[in-house]
């Protein structure tokens, strides 16, 4: 055949042993190639049994992508369903820097479409300082329906901006309750490490805000509510698939105050132009009625990151409207204080209800004199014209001869010196002073002179005006403390559930009722033919109360305070504490009205009105009674 | 015995047996069948795009027409066509160099007249045939000269590729040339040295690597460091074949391919998209018919006639092993990723016709040799 002759040498030359080199070769080949596909099994036997779990799990990180849906936060009624603060929808234009190159191009370009203030660029910078990186941040917020469609006509040119509806906070009562409700705002890089160390972290996914100050931080665990979860599949682009998983949000529960929102008002108006701060308490609950730190602010301002203009004239202002007066302010509490030192005295045995003293308008010790507020003094006085006329001599001899330590140990008793533990934060302790704090304070051992002030309220004392509310609650309710609290029941929205914030048994005081009783007439002699007279004149119900005045600068030896003379900030301040009806209290407030002077002056008539709205629903006249009320000096 | 079978048998069947005398119907089963679990897996990976099967489908008929034809093809024709072929390849290569179009920074193609080509995949048939070839005519007289030029005659190919650059393609034309060198019974202290002087040359050629091939063998050593990055394909794809388990998420269930995290679901990993959702179970499926075809190979190729036929007919078998080896080797993080498809699985009608062509070179091998012999 013709074939053959191709190679003819080939075939003859093709020895045996050729062929078995040739063989062995391929043997040695195939070899290999089994070898190499016994790798190739071991090596997806390792990744498919051995590794499974593991590249299950990432592949399931691939492609479910938790999609959060955030919780409408509860909303916050005053007693009588007032609304405080509450959601409404609204639309913002929000950026996402991460996506975009020239920040400031973008907004100049935004700017062209939709009105931007400088006010709100500057916002817009001090969130983006204050917020690392990833999410996206409101430029605009509550465009109106006109802008939106102005922006989505225009949408293309604005790559990492984007219009979202929001639910908004808002506190339609602005700065009444700016220091009771709070505000809620951006959450930061510390809040977000709490949430993370709290493990509420994965609630948070979704949600921007937190409550910040007052109520909304207080009860941030019960106003958020539950975060929503969708599960999504995604691609790799990161566009959904499909849903696989939902759960549906949670509302956070709606907090229903004791606090009455028109009680609230009347103080707000009563207090007038002068800074303060007025705590009213329900005695049988230890509801707080009213809770008033003027001036206030807007709390609005905060919700989306207070720009900085605003910022600065709140902090740098002089009446530090940001503080919370009647949790952080620490007040001497003047003579206010009276009343507790006469039922320390009758507890411990130093005076009798009639005993009386004289005074001659001063008292010696120890080389210095300790003045009376009424020059000659008032004459002879037992323990109820003591508290009526608020002779400071009869409790300058009481101070020394009860000496610090009772005096420390009756007053602590009343919650004097220690937090009430009300459902806000930021309380201060206050001071109650003893011979022990000195030292631990100061390292320095106490001096008996310095026992004589602290006999009217003055010296170390200082208190804020809720332990002075608190401690006058306790003189109304013969003894019997309730924890101070703002809230009374938490709602959930859907099954209408309440969690009611209990009235809680703080302590009951062991005070003889026969001295309680010397005490508390003494307090509606105080209302009636004392200090505060003139300011319940007429009043249709019997109330209790004593006046104080607090310095605030130390009188010089020797000298005497006259209003006018010293500068305005420098005036004594003005209190108040008190409670109505006598006979079954129904309210007790204190009340500390700044460098106002004296107290019967100033805050004596703001008792009378809250008295009159709350107990008879008498609305005060517009016109402050500020008119010539007249009044005794002393207080 | 062609008379007396055609003396025996009604005339239809001799014409059948005419038609199908040069195909070896061993080899094709194993080829069919892998190529019906490369639409399977087509289709569900490229997202039940029912268009994309179908083209692959043509493209196995042209093979297959391809195999077909070269199976008819007696292998002493072939070993004519052996030396112009070369040298075609070596100048088409050339002009690769000078007047190439480059695609994603690499000068791969050449236009000629209205459609352009890949001088490179010519070159994996053209370079075994020449060796072969070479092999064959010197066999008497084989001295170390002849492993030398031979070499050189190796070297030359795969130099030009690698600048094109193309790593996947030279590292295959390279393999190809080195089984015909070893089968062709280059002495073991040749090897040895060779093997010593690539390894004393890694650091030259780690030299005169490209910054993207460097990085992907680095990559190799820990595809972690990088996850989105270089490594995010090879971390991609372990993901997808260690998802799948032993059992697999189940036909048209992947989810790695589907949603797109792997990367060319359809081409270079689809071993991947297969593995996600066969299984370990299907991996060792698929392995088994991949040696399957590969031990038909080393049959046909321990069978054949010539040196010529031999030499050739090994160098297909294990060209074809290596491609299916790197492929999967890359895929499941073992080797680098170099662009090298699944044969015969892989969508795309290039390798799918160079390889079916390598088969019916072997079916005409072994469907010849008869003839040869008696």
């Amino acid at each position: 055949m013709s074939e053959l002759t191709i190679n003819p040498g080939t075939e003859l030359r093709n020895s045996r042993l050729e062929i078995y080199h040739f063989r062995s070769r391929l043997v040695l080949l195939s070899g290999f190639v089994l070898f190499v596909f016994f790798l190739l099994f071991v090596r997806l036997f390792y990744l498919q049994v051995w590794q499974h779990r593991h590249y299950h799990t990432l592949a399931e990180a691939n492609r479910i992508s938790i999609s959060p849906t955030a919780p409408s936060r509860g909303i916050i009624t005053d007693r009588n369903g007032t609304v405080l603060a509450h959601n409404y929808s609204a639309y913002t234009l929000d950026i996402t820097p991460a996506q975009v190159n020239n920040l400031d191009a973008l907004i100049d370009g935004l700017g062209t479409v939709i009105e931007i203030t400088p006010k709100d660029r500057r916002r817009f910078r001090k969130l983006l300082e204050e917020s690392k990186g990833v999410e996206s941040l409101p430029i605009r917020i509550r465009l109106s329906d006109e802008e939106v469609a102005r922006f989505l006509a225009n949408s293309y040119r604005f790559s990492g901006a984007a219009i979202n509806a929001r639910l908004f906070r808002q506190y339609p009562q602005g700065e009444l309750f700016s220091h009771v409700v709070g505000h809620i705002g951006r959450i930061d890089q510390d809040e977000l490490d709490q949430l993370q160390a709290d493990g509420f972290d994965a609630n948070y996914r979704g949600t921007d805000y937190i409550g910040k100050t007052g109520l909304e931080q207080s009860y941030e665990s019960f106003l958020h509510g539950t975060t929503g979860i969708a599960e999504v599949e995604v691609d790799a682009n990161g566009h959904a698939v499909r849903t696989l998983s939902h759960t549906s949000p949670v509302s956070g529960g709606n907090l229903v105050l004791k606090l009455d929102a028109k009680l609230q008002e009347v103080v707000y108006r009563a207090f007038g132009d002068n800074r303060g701060a007025l705590v009213a308490i329900e005695p049988a609950t230890g509801g707080v009625l009213a809770l008033v730190s003027k001036p206030g602010f807007d709390p609005n301002l905060f919700v989306d990151g207070i720009d900085p203009q605003n910022w600065d004239e709140l902090n740098a202002s002089l009446d530090h409207p940001l503080v919370n007066r009647a949790l952080a302010g620490t007040y001497p509490p003047g003579s206010t204080f009276k009343p507790y030192m006469a039922l320390a005295a009758l507890t411990y045995g130093k005076r009798r209800p009639e005993q009386a003293i004289f005074d001659p308008g001063y008292f010696k010790f120890g080389g210095y004199t300790f003045r009376d507020d009424k020059a000659g003094g008032h004459g002879w006085v037992d323990m109820y014209k003591s508290l009526v006329v608020s002779c400071d001599t009869y409790y300058y001899m009481l101070a020394n001869d009860l000496g610090i330590d009772n005096i420390s140990t009756f007053m602590s008793q009343f919650g004097f010196g220690s937090r009430t533990g009300i459902d806000i934060d930021g309380e201060s302790a206050g001071v109650l002073p003893s011979q022990d704090w000195k030292m631990r304070r100061f390292n320095q051992k106490w001096y008996p002179g310095e026992t004589i002030s602290v006999g009217i309220g003055q010296g170390y004392n200082a208190y804020t005006p809720l332990q002075l509310a608190q401690a006058i609650t306790a003189i109304a309710n013969n003894g019997v403390m309730f924890r101070l609290h703002l809230v009374d029941y938490v709602e959930d929205p859907v099954t209408h559930r309440r969690t009611v914030i209990a009235t809680q048994l703080l302590r009951t005081i062991d005070l003889k009722p026969e001295y309680l009783a010397v005490v508390k007439n003494a307090l509606i002699g105080v209302n009636k033919e004392g200090t505060s007279a003139a300011s319940f004149a007429g009043a249709e119900y019997v109330s209790a109360g004593k006046t104080g005045t607090a310095q605030v600068v130390a009188i010089k030896q020797g000298e005497k305070y006259v209003e006018s003379r010293v500068s305005a900030r420098h005036r004594d301040h003005a209190l108040y504490v008190g409670y109505a009806p006598a006979d079954n209290p129904k309210i007790a407030l204190a009340i500390v009205v700044e460098n106002a002077g004296f107290g019967a002056h100033a805050a004596a008539p703001i008792a009378r009105q809250v008295f009159d709205y709350y107990l008879l629903g008498k609305q005060p006249k517009e016109s402050n009674e500020e008119k010539s009320v007249p009044h005794d000096t002393a207080d | 015995m062609k008379k007396k079978v055609f003396h025996t048998t009604p005339p239809i069947r001799r014409v059948v047996h005419f038609l199908t005398a040069h195909v070896d119907v061993k080899l094709l089963g194993a080829i069919l069948l892998l190529m019906m679990m490369g639409l399977l897996i087509i289709y569900s990976a490229s997202n039940q795009n029912l268009a994309r099967v179908l083209a692959q489908f043509v493209n196995m008929l042209v093979a297959l027409a391809v195999m077909y034809l070269f199976a008819n093809i007696p292998p002493h024709f072939l070993q004519r066509t052996a030396v112009p072929l070369y040298v075609l390849g070596i100048v088409l290569l050339v002009c690769v160099a000078k007047f190439g179009d480059v695609v994603n920074g690499a000068q791969r193609w050449l236009h000629i007249g209205v459609t352009r080509i890949q001088p490179s995949e010519l070159m994996k048939i053209a370079l075994p045939l020449m060796l072969a070839w070479y092999f064959d005519r010197y066999e008497a007289t084989l001295r170390v000269k002849n492993y030398l030029i031979a070499t050189a005659l190796l070297a030359l190919p795969v130099a030009l590729v690698v600048r094109q650059p193309d790593l996947g393609t030279a590292l295959l034309i390279f393999a190809g040339g080195c089984y015909v060198l070893f089968l062709a019974n280059l002495s073991w202290r040749i090897i040895a040295g060779l093997v010593i002087a690539a390894a004393a040359s890694l650091p030259f050629l780690w030299s005169i690597l490209h910054d993207y091939q460097r990085q992907r063998i680095l990559t190799l050593l820990n595809p972690a460091q990088d996850p989105l990055g270089t490594g995010y394909h090879t971390l991609q794809s372990m993901i997808a074949i260690g998802s799948g388990g032993i059992l697999g998420k189940g036909w048209l269930n992947g989810t790695q391919a589907y949603l797109e995290f792997l990367p060319a679901p359809t081409t270079d990993f689809i071993f991947a998209a297969y593995a996600e959702e066969f299984g370990l179970f299907g991996s060792l499926v698929l392995l088994l018919l991949f040696l399957l075809a590969i031990a038909r190979g080393i049959v046909i190729t321990a069978n054949a006639p010539t040196p010529f036929t031999r030499l050739l007919a090994g160098a297909i078998t294990l060209t074809f092993f290596t491609y299916a080896f790197v492929n999967m080797g890359m895929v499941s993080g073992m080797l680098p990723v170099v662009g090298v498809p699944l044969p015969l699985i892989s969508y795309g009608g290039t390798s799918l016709v160079t390889i079916c062509l390598g088969f019916g070179i072997l079916m005409s091998i072994q469907t010849h040799k008869k003839l040869v012999q008696s």
